[in-house]
């Protein structure tokens, strides 16, 4: 395969696309399929053929609203219908070149207008699991071209020049891990894809491995080139079965396309990636517990140095990069890093993909130029607070971030300003809070999933989360005293400064994010055994204090 | 040996010298400064579990542990200050606090590591609760017993057995708080493929496994032999 022969792909792509009069996208992501979208795909090429028009009905993956979801996306017309069920199959054909159907339309242009796509500018465009779609935009061009007319120093430069930072939630520079493996000796170095997304709330790493796998194929080869590295790993939670399929399907295909495999593009370039699934433990995300359980060992993280960049997979240099930062891979190729470093904020290039849940209208993905302020993210992209409730918080990192107030969403979105306000970026999690949500009872939640997912190696972490969630149990059900409280931040700095992994160093952030912006609450369930929101149910009721 | 092959260093003030590669703890050892440890054990490889030995080292905020940190040149080093005793402290106690630790009534009473570093450390009383778990005592096999009461998964058994007994019958199952070092998958250790060699209970800091003979008799334990087997194995 050369760049030639891709150029014919396109075309020939291109050229069916334009026999069609129409085109009818229906979204086939995870969120929409549980709403039997495929039923609604299925009904529709039914109602197509029926009708005589020119229609092509189309799987995609992802298109971001999935509260609204199933969608369906009539390309050239650009008109978005709602909750579509498989009924409304003949009128939304029937309406195909003319009026759109009156009530199922989504009218929500602010939602859309303001997000800038990157990483998902093929979502919900292209078939995910088709791979001419992908070549049709401009896929697998950037792997080619840099094979072909760049050497790998180049491409890291490229990369480095980008200011593109890990989106795996650290922010480490990307186009530095590349230099320091592409330094590192050895005769064998490998790539890995991090795609054990597990923050409760989080789903952007699924969606792009679900709805444009090629991308991150294609990210992981240009990186396999920048560090001479001949093998990739994508390590994807086995939670998530269609994006395991998509991606064994796209992986055939890249082989048999000749983009993966030995001599790629008529080069003497390598490279071939293998899926390994994770058996669902949340700290199988760290790096080191995640090269630990590719190499068949316990999912247990070690002290680093050395880090994978120095020896990683069975002891060999290692790059591992996040699903999200493999798929800028690509674009910043294509388009220049210069273009990639015009987006976004100072010190956070590009855009980042966030999961909006919790108390929020809009529920689903959006994907945002950096810099972009919170409080816009939730009240225009994400429409608000739904039912008249007050915004109250966002919680974003996930369990290792912390939650920021509503008071001070004015804050630029950056790896920076997240954690100036002592949260972080994380892998991009965003869940919206209201007034009936109880602050302590937020922070119990996340204690807990540490303590479960927890992996008991180091003290701090296994008995100190265990310890930290007895406490926050009986702050919440009105046992607690101040004594406690005191315990409980005591605590907090031993498991954040004491701990052996990430997931016990930010453990305790979402206590003490609470606990600087909300402490009166938690002193409110102490003091009073009230809970101001109404969601923890008191062993002493107040007025039996009283 | 050249130059670059020694580093020179400060550990809590004192000027220090050290080859390249070696760790904090075995400088600080070499010159008579201690710093606790429970998961080390000399003879072993390194876990950097129990978080024992962390130190400050200017310059960085972070603690790290000295176990598996490696000297560099000029670095300061402290191993003896507040903000870490006051971690140290704190973990004791989370260990205590975690399975039923009654050193009364435990056969390694006065030969505990666990409790010589408590009494250093100035633990007097546990301020966190309790967790009273049910945990088994596994008696099944002939010379030794397995109590889970007393463990507090520094993995030493673990790593005895599959480094230097080459058995690997330890391990561990479970995560988190759940967390329980087995035999085999999961079997009595008495029908486990155990070779009965005893490395493991030598290596034990507490009364978690002890020698059937030992009852009542206080059990002193001799982890030291493993430092001189790997040096009559390495003559070899």
């Amino acid at each position: 395969m050369n760049i030639e022969e891709l150029e014919q792909i396109a075309d020939s792509v291109r050229g069916a696309n334009a026999s069609f009069d129409h085109e009818v996208n229906v979204c086939m992501g995870t969120g929409c399929l549980s709403q039997h979208s495929d039923r609604l795909k299925d009904a529709l090429a039914k109602a197509a053929d029926a009708s005589g028009k020119k229609v092509l009905v189309r799987r995609t993956g992802c298109m971001g609203l999935c509260a609204a979801g199933p969608l369906v996306l009539v390309d050239r017309e650009h008109v978005l219908y709602q909750h579509s069920r498989a009924e409304y199959s003949e009128r939304i054909v029937a309406g195909l070149g003319g009026e759109p159907v009156a009530g199922l339309q989504c009218n929500l242009r602010e939602h859309f207008d303001e997000q800038v796509h990157i990483v998902l500018e093929n979502s919900g465009r292209i078939d995910p699991e088709k791979i001419d779609d992908y070549i049709a935009r401009d896929g697998y061009k950037a792997l080619l071209t840099a094979i072909t007319e760049m050497k790998p120093d180049d491409v890291v430069r490229q990369i480095t020049e980008s200011g593109l930072r890990g989106r795996g939630g650290g922010g480490y520079p990307t186009g530095l891990k590349w230099s320091t493996v592409a330094k590192a000796v050895g005769d064998q170095k490998y790539v890995i894809c991090n795609g054990d997304e597990g923050d409760p709330g989080a789903f952007m790493d699924r969606s792009v491995m679900e709805s444009d796998p090629h991308r991150v194929i294609e990210g992981m080869a240009i990186a396999g080139f920048a560090v001479s590295a001949s093998k990739g790993f994508v390590y994807v939670r086995a939670e998530y079965p269609l994006a395991v399929s998509r991606l064994s399907t796209c992986i055939r295909d890249a082989r048999r396309r000749g983009l993966l495999g030995s001599g790629i593009g008529g080069t003497t370039f390598n490279f071939d990636v293998e899926i390994r699934l994770g058996a669902g433990a949340f700290v199988c995300g760290e790096e080191t517990a995640l090269i630990a359980s590719i190499e068949g060992k316990r999912g247990t993280p070690r002290p680093r140095p050395p880090y994978p960049a120095v020896s990683g997979l069975f002891d060999k240099p290692t790059l591992i990069n996040n699903v999200e930062t493999f798929a800028n891979i690509a674009p910043i190729l294509r388009k220049g890093a210069r273009w990639f470093a015009s987006i976004g904020s100072e010190r956070s290039k590009g855009t980042k993909v966030f999961a909006l849940t919790g108390k929020i209208n809009n529920t689903g993905l959006v994907e945002v130029p950096m810099g972009i302020k919170l409080r816009h993210i939730i009240e225009v992209i994400g429409g608000g607070v739904p039912d008249g409730h007050t915004l109250k918080a966002v919680q974003t990192g996930g369990p290792s971030g912390g939650c920021i107030p509503a008071d001070m969403l004015d804050i630029g979105v950056s790896y920076d300003a997240l954690i100036g306000v002592g949260s972080m970026m994380g892998s991009g999690g965003m869940i919206v809070m209201d007034d009936t949500s109880c602050m302590v009872n937020v922070a119990r939640f996340f204690i807990e999933f540490c303590m479960t997912e927890s992996c008991g190696k180091c003290i701090p972490c296994r008995a100190g989360t265990a310890q930290m969630y007895t406490l926050l149990t009986r702050i919440c059900d009105g046992s607690a005293t101040m004594d406690d409280l005191a315990l409980l931040e005591d605590l907090c700095a031993t498991v954040k400064e004491g701990s052996l992994c990430g997931l016990g160093q930010t453990a305790p952030n979402p206590v003490l994010s609470t606990l600087k912006y909300f402490r009166d609450e938690y002193i409110e369930h102490i003091v009073h055994k009230r809970c101001p929101a109404g969601v923890c149910s008191m062993q002493v009721p107040a007025e039996v204090m009283a | 040996m050249n130059d670059a092959d020694v580093k020179t260093l400060e550990i809590d003030g004192h000027q220090i010298s050290a080859r390249r590669g070696q760790t904090i703890l075995e400088v600080a050892r070499e010159n008579n400064i201690d710093i606790p440890t429970l998961c080390h054990l000399d003879g072993l490889s390194e876990v950097g579990a129990c978080r024992l030995c962390l130190v400050e080292i200017k310059g960085s905020n972070k603690l790290q542990p000295a176990c598996v940190t490696a000297v560099f040149e000029s670095m300061s080093v402290i191993t003896d200050s507040d903000r870490l005793n006051r971690h140290r402290r704190t973990i004791l106690e989370l260990l205590f606090a975690e399975r039923n630790h009654i050193c009364s009534v435990c056969v390694a009473n006065g030969h505990c590591e666990l409790q010589t570093l408590a009494q250093q450390q100035g633990v007097t009383h546990i301020r966190f609760p309790y967790r009273y778990p049910e945990l088994p005592v596994d008696a099944s096999h002939e010379r030794f017993t397995a109590d889970h009461n007393r463990c507090i998964l520094c993995t030493r058994c673990v790593r005895v057995c599959a480094e230097v007994e080459g058995a690997h019958v330890w391990d561990v199952s479970g995560r988190g708080i759940n967390s329980l070092v087995i035999t085999d998958l999961n079997q009595d250790w008495g029908s486990s493929s155990c070779t009965r060699c005893g490395k493991c209970v030598q290596v034990c800091p507490t009364g978690a496994l002890f020698d059937k003979s030992k009852i009542g008799s206080g059990h002193p334990k001799y982890p030291d032999f493993l430092v001189n087997l790997n040096l009559m194995r390495e003559a070899r």
